[in-house]
């Protein structure tokens, strides 16, 4: 099976193809292209380079007999620290290395609770007791895992409370679990091996597919949200925005959008004119408009640069003023996520709410300003300070829902869709980066 | 209808195929990075480390070159080392650029080579370059995009292939008070065609006093519109044809890249090749020339004028640092700082890994590099420190650089300006005085100030050492031990290093070109000079640019044009003189004399009746002078009996004596004067130069003017016709000038009849 690798790997990375068994090199390369010009793609195409690099790892990882689990999860980390340090804004590098993680660890524990049959539990772990999916072991673990979400059923108090022991007390019970599995199953031993890394190149894939179609999936469910001769408003361009729009438009619905252009970087305009490419009644208004327009609107439908676990928005600067005057005139305000935005982390953390400070030639033109800045001439320290930041933070409160690929949720139960999509002991791959430093 | 369809369905196939080979050109994009400037700028500091690795805000100038070439398409880079070419190419190789897989870095190595120019032609001979290149310097600081610059430039090489280089210019007032743009370079003046975008003219070293520039007026004449532009300002990023190399080679004198190659194109119509403009708006470049601009760029870079290329973004070779709020603006921090509580880091401040900050210490726009320890009461304003760098307690430092492992003792100030080179230490309590640049090595004496090389080997002595002229001179330059102790109060106790001097007129440009900010005194004086010139320049420039007609210099040059000629001819004249008396003396042949003067009228570019005029003009002088100047010398030349009169008989000539003198010469060099006198206008000429003689050098002569004018017509040296035009000529002319025609009336009655006869 490994000769199908070849062919899931991304072409345009000759990078990836020439690193041998150890992948560090290319991934040196791969941090440096992320480190600025992915940003131009938007946060989706990084979460699939992302994804597909970390494909590439596992499938070039050379797995031990015992404790396999442990040394993928140990090779994504160190990649995963690479990635995270090389972007620290850009949250989605660090999303889907954790949900990489989490794959290997539900991938592991399936196996293991697969090959043992639900006898050894008790030398496994304690807690998969009472674990409903240690029924259906012939499903895998992403898959029980994806089903729960798309049936959107909660899990209960008791798993999310056991969850947490459980995954901080990972490493043992993967080793332990290995350990086990060696002593008791050695012929077994090359064909689970195989057996694990195929099945997280397979979920992998899926994850890979769901950053894909994310944009289709939230579309899908525009006509609920979107009724006849309402009016929407929205801030900037996101491309899930403009697909949610079609998608309704393409249902028959008449709408009317406003578009506030989002400055500095005048990202509303392009926005307007693919609405308009479409055959959608739009409205283009400066982001000062913004409070004297809300009035008429009937909903906001935004996009976001990051979702936060405890349902705080990341998004381009402007939108709390957005959100603000939203929550003023009572008009729903909605942000559309694909799952590779939720965020596990909460915003509390300096280094979590980090904001691009982006460069003040987009505010205005050096040549006319020249003369401000001859530091030559005066106490030498500049008087004029150009600061042109590209993020807002919008606080739970003023999101009405959140629309992702699995659904729309309120702010206030973002914290329980994060936990099925993230072990919460792999939160701490930034923090361990630093330390590793 | 088939048919048709056929060739269109052909025409479609050769569009293709014509534009196949088009694909295939498109050979991956080259780059020529000079990691060196050839200039001396940075000295003391480039005497041991080169330049492009001088660090930025922390990151060797040479990453941020090399981050944007990867970061605009270019897949390879020929890095040009010349001085210190070993740390760079090492630098190189330990660093991440050659393990990146789209992206080739390959050095070339010279140690003889002092010039730009010299380094394409070396290029060019290792035939390396097979296309479209860049050309850039390893100290250039840019995030613009080149696509949209180098399909221009694909473009217009496609139409015209003499358009060789495509440069990229970018708008930035220079200060109307100091005339230097903000980088510190000198203004900067540009014609540019408005339509095409090509440059036209090409000026940065202005003459300000006068406040005018001049145009060659052709320029006028050629071109249907101009604009002129001082808000620009050269990026000395350069995308270039490949006959741009092939041209250095050419034209072996083409040393720097913009005083000689770019003037050079321009002035060079034969070969009509041309230089275009690219200017770039949002995004930035800035080239490091000297110590302002390396302020003026850091402090771009802290405000992210370059971004990505920031401190806190990782670009290679640069560690994480994050962002802090400080105030209203923001400082880039490590991560593993020791500061204490008490400390305040003001905003703008770029703190490096692993560096300490004492209480009660402030710091405000500046760079502190990695390791560095800073000691409680220190104030830091607007100052670059490098790496490991030991600053004791209550050391004050405004505006000055201060290189690697340098140690400043207790209480020592730098003043704005300052330079301290690597390892230096500060005394305790010691004043270094403001511009003065500190080293370990001696200051080598300067033999050409104006294209020498960053490059001294101190090991191999070929740089000479100079005595200190500083401050205090106890030392004598001996590096002995002996000095090394007399140099101890230069610095302070326990001071190691030199204090350089400042070159004579060095103090002007100092304060220019320092880090320091432009001193408000002489702010003030350099405004209240140029206040009468402002306003004319002033004046000058709104009624450019309200009647929208240029005010052509023209007239100005052409002043100055028959100024240098008249002043050529009087040189010319002289020279001639000096010949033509020598050759008297040293009696040479008449052969050997006419090949002289000709060889002069070829060097001062003169007409034969120039040189007539010119050997007349001495022949006269001579025939004055003989009496009493070369007496003797003359007695075996000319054994008249005149000769022997004393010296002092010169005032007091008997017309007839010197009547005699004159005719004596003329006979002997009549060879000579004829030999210039091939047609009848250089003769007309000799009259006028007489005319002109007895009127103002010579007024010995005018009674004489008939009298000699019948000797020089006996003598065959003027035709009658000349003579007879001369006096047609003359005829309308004013009063005044024809008192020698009414002289020499009955001659010129006698050689009229005598004609009428001989018809």
């Amino acid at each position: 099976m490994n000769t199908d690798d070849s062919s899931w790997w991304p072409m345009g990375d000759g990078v990836l193809c020439n690193a041998a068994s150890q992948t560090y090199p290319s991934c040196n390369t791969f941090t440096h292209a992320l480190s600025f010009f992915n940003k131009i793609e938007g946060s989706q195409a990084t979460a699939r380079q992302t994804a597909e690099l970390l494909r590439s790892v596992i499938s070039q990882q050379r797995v031990p007999y015992t404790n396999q689990a442990g040394a993928l999860i140990d090779a994504v980390k160190a990649i995963g620290e690479q990635l995270i340090a090389a972007n620290p804004v850009e949250l989605a590098v660090g999303n889907i290395v954790r949900r990489v993680l989490h794959i290997i660890r539900e991938e592991d524990l399936s196996l293991t609770t697969a090959a043992i049959g639900g006898l050894n539990l008790s030398a496994v772990s304690d807690d998969e007791n009472d674990d409903d999916r240690d029924g259906d072991s012939t499903l895998s673990a992403a898959a029980v895992a994806a089903a729960a979400r798309s049936t959107l059923r909660p899990p209960s108090l008791q798993t999310l409370l056991e969850d947490t022991p459980v995954s901080a007390a990972v490493p043992q019970t993967s080793s332990s679990g290995g350990d086990s599995e060696g002593k008791s199953k050695s012929a077994d031993k090359s064909s689970r091996s195989r057996k694990l890394k195929h099945d997280v190149i397979e979920a992998v894939n899926e994850l890979i597919q769901d950053i894909v179609t994310c944009h289709e999936q939230i579309a899908e469910q525009a006509v609920e949200h979107i009724h006849q001769n309402e009016v929407i408003l929205t801030l900037g361009s996101s491309r899930t925005v403009l697909e949610f729009l079609f998608a309704a438009k393409e249902k028959k619905r008449s709408f009317r959008v406003f578009v506030a252009e989002g400055a500095p970087r005048y990202q509303g305009h392009l926005l307007a004119k693919e609405l308009v490419a479409r055959g959608l009644q739009t409205t283009l208004i400066t982001d000062s408009a913004v409070f004297a327009m809300i009035s008429r609107v009937n909903m906001v439908i935004v996009g976001a640069h990051a979702v936060m676990a405890n349902g705080g928005v990341i998004a381009p600067v402007g939108m709390n003023l957005v959100a603000l005057a939203a929550q003023k005139h009572a008009v729903p305000f909605v942000v559309l996520a694909g799952s590779h935005k939720l965020c596990p982390l909460y915003p509390h953390n300096p280094e979590v709410l980090l904001n691009e400070l982006r460069s003040p030639s987009e505010l205005l033109d050096f040549g006319e300003f020249s003369d401000c800045m001859d530091f030559g001439s005066g106490s030498g320290s500049p008087l004029l300070h150009v600061v042109n930041p590209a993020f807002d933070y919008v606080p739970p409160k003023l999101v009405s829902l959140f629309i992702t690929d699995a659904g729309g949720h309120n702010p206030s139960y973002m914290y329980r869709l994060i936990a099925d999509y993230y072990s919460a002991d792999d939160l701490v791959v930034q923090r361990r980066a630093t330390a590793g430093n | 209808m088939g048919a048709q369809k056929k060739r269109a369905a052909a025409a479609a196939a050769a569009a293709r195929v014509s534009e196949d080979p088009d694909d295939l050109a498109r050979q991956p994009l080259q780059a020529i990075l000079l990691a060196d400037s050839f200039t001396t700028k940075f000295r003391p500091i480039t005497l041991e480390r080169p330049k492009v690795l001088l660090p930025l805000v922390n990151v060797p100038m040479i990453n941020y070159t090399l981050a944007w070439l990867e970061a605009a398409g270019v897949a390879e880079v020929f890095v040009f080392c010349c001085a210190h070419s070993k740390q760079v190419i090492d630098y190189l190789e330990n660093s991440e650029w050659f393990s990146q897989p789209n992206f080739t870095v390959k050095t070339i190595e010279s140690h003889n080579i002092i010039s730009a120019g010299d380094a394409l032609r070396l290029i060019y001979e290792q035939n390396v370059i097979h296309g479209d290149f860049v050309l850039i310097s390893g100290d250039t600081v840019s995030n613009m995009s080149l696509t949209q610059a180098l399909q221009e430039h694909k473009e217009r090489k496609k139409k015209d292939n003499n358009a060789v280089m495509t440069m990229i210019i970018k708008k930035s007032k220079p200060s109307p008070i100091t005339r230097q743009s903000r980088l510190g370079t000198d203004e900067l003046f540009m014609a540019i065609d408005p339509n095409t975008k090509q440059l036209l003219y090409y000026e940065d070293k202005a003459d300000h006093s006068k406040g005018t520039i001049c145009l060659d007026k052709m320029l006028l004449a050629e071109n249907p519109s101009i604009s002129l532009h001082n808000d620009k300002q050269d990026c000395y990023i350069d995308i270039c044809s490949p006959e741009v190399l092939s041209l250095f080679t050419d034209n072996f004198d083409y040393q720097h890249l913009r005083r000689h190659f770019v003037k050079g194109l321009l002035l060079d119509d034969i070969m009509g090749y041309k230089i275009f403009t690219h200017e770039i708006h949002s995004s930035y470049a800035a080239r490091i020339d000297n110590y302002r601009s390396y302020d003026i760029v850091s402090k771009d870079i802290i405000q992210r004028w370059t971004y990505p290329y920031v401190p806190d973004v990782k670009f290679c070779g640069n560690r994480a640092t994050k962002l802090e709020r400080r105030g209203i603006c923001f400082t880039a921090f490590n991560s593993e700082i020791e500061q204490s509580r008490s400390a305040q880091v003001g905003s703008f401040t770029v703190i490096g890994y692993g560096t300490k900050i004492g209480s009660n210490s402030k710091i405000s726009d500046s760079v502190i590099g990695e390791g560095c320890t800073i000691g409680s009461n220190v104030l830091i304003e607007g100052s670059y420190i490098w790496d490991n760098v030991i600053i004791e307690d209550g050391c004050e430092l405004r505006h000055v650089i201060v290189c690697d492992g340098v140690i400043m003792k207790a209480g020592a100030v730098l003043k704005p300006g300052v330079v301290l080179s690597f390892k230096v230490v500060i005394g305790e309590r010691f004043v270094v005085p403001a511009y003065s640049k500190v080293s370990l090595l001696q200051q080598p004496t300067v033999h050409d100030s104006d294209e020498e090389l960053e490059y001294a080997d101190n090991s191999s002595g070929t740089v000479e050492f100079s005595s200190i002229q500083g401050t205090a001179d106890q030392s004598n330059g001996e590096m002995t031990s002996e000095s090394s102790e007399a140099h101890k109060p230069k610095l302070g106790t326990g001071g190691v290093g030199y204090i350089w001097s400042i070159c004579e007129g060095g103090q002007e440009e100092e304060w220019r070109h320092s880090v320091a900010p432009i001193p408000e005194d002489k702010l003030t004086e350099l405004s209240e000079a140029m206040d009468d010139d402002q306003e004319l320049v002033t004046q000058d420039r709104t009624a450019l640019s309200t009647s929208g007609e240029l005010i052509s210099d023209s007239n100005a040059s052409e002043g100055d044009d028959n100024e240098d000629s008249k002043d050529d001819s009087v040189y010319f004249e002289k020279e001639v003189e000096a010949t033509f008396l020598r050759a008297v003396e040293e009696n040479v042949k008449v052969d050997h004399v006419i090949l002289e003067v000709n060889s002069l009228r070829l060097s001062y570019n003169m007409t034969s009746a120039d040189c007539a005029g010119a050997v007349f003009y001495s022949m006269m002088k001579l025939a004055i002078k003989t009496p009493h100047s070369s007496a003797i010398g003359l007695l075996t030349l000319y054994p008249s009996p005149f000769s022997m009169v004393a010296s002092n008989a010169y005032p007091i000539y008997l017309s007839g004596e010197l009547q005699q003198n004159t005719a004596n010469i003329i006979t002997t060099w009549q060879k000579l004067l004829k030999s210039y006198l091939l047609e009848i206008d250089e003769e007309i000429e000799i009259i006028l130069k007489f005319e002109e003689m007895c009127l103002e050098s010579a007024k010995e002569f005018s009674p004489l003017f008939a009298r000699i004018l019948h000797i020089l017509y006996d003598k065959d040296i003027l035709q009658e016709d000349a003579i007879l035009r001369w006096a047609d000529e003359k005829e309308g002319a004013d009063e005044s000038d024809k008192v020698f025609v009414r002289q020499s009336e009955k001659f010129i009655q006698w050689l009229r009849e005598a004609s009428e006869e001989e018809d």
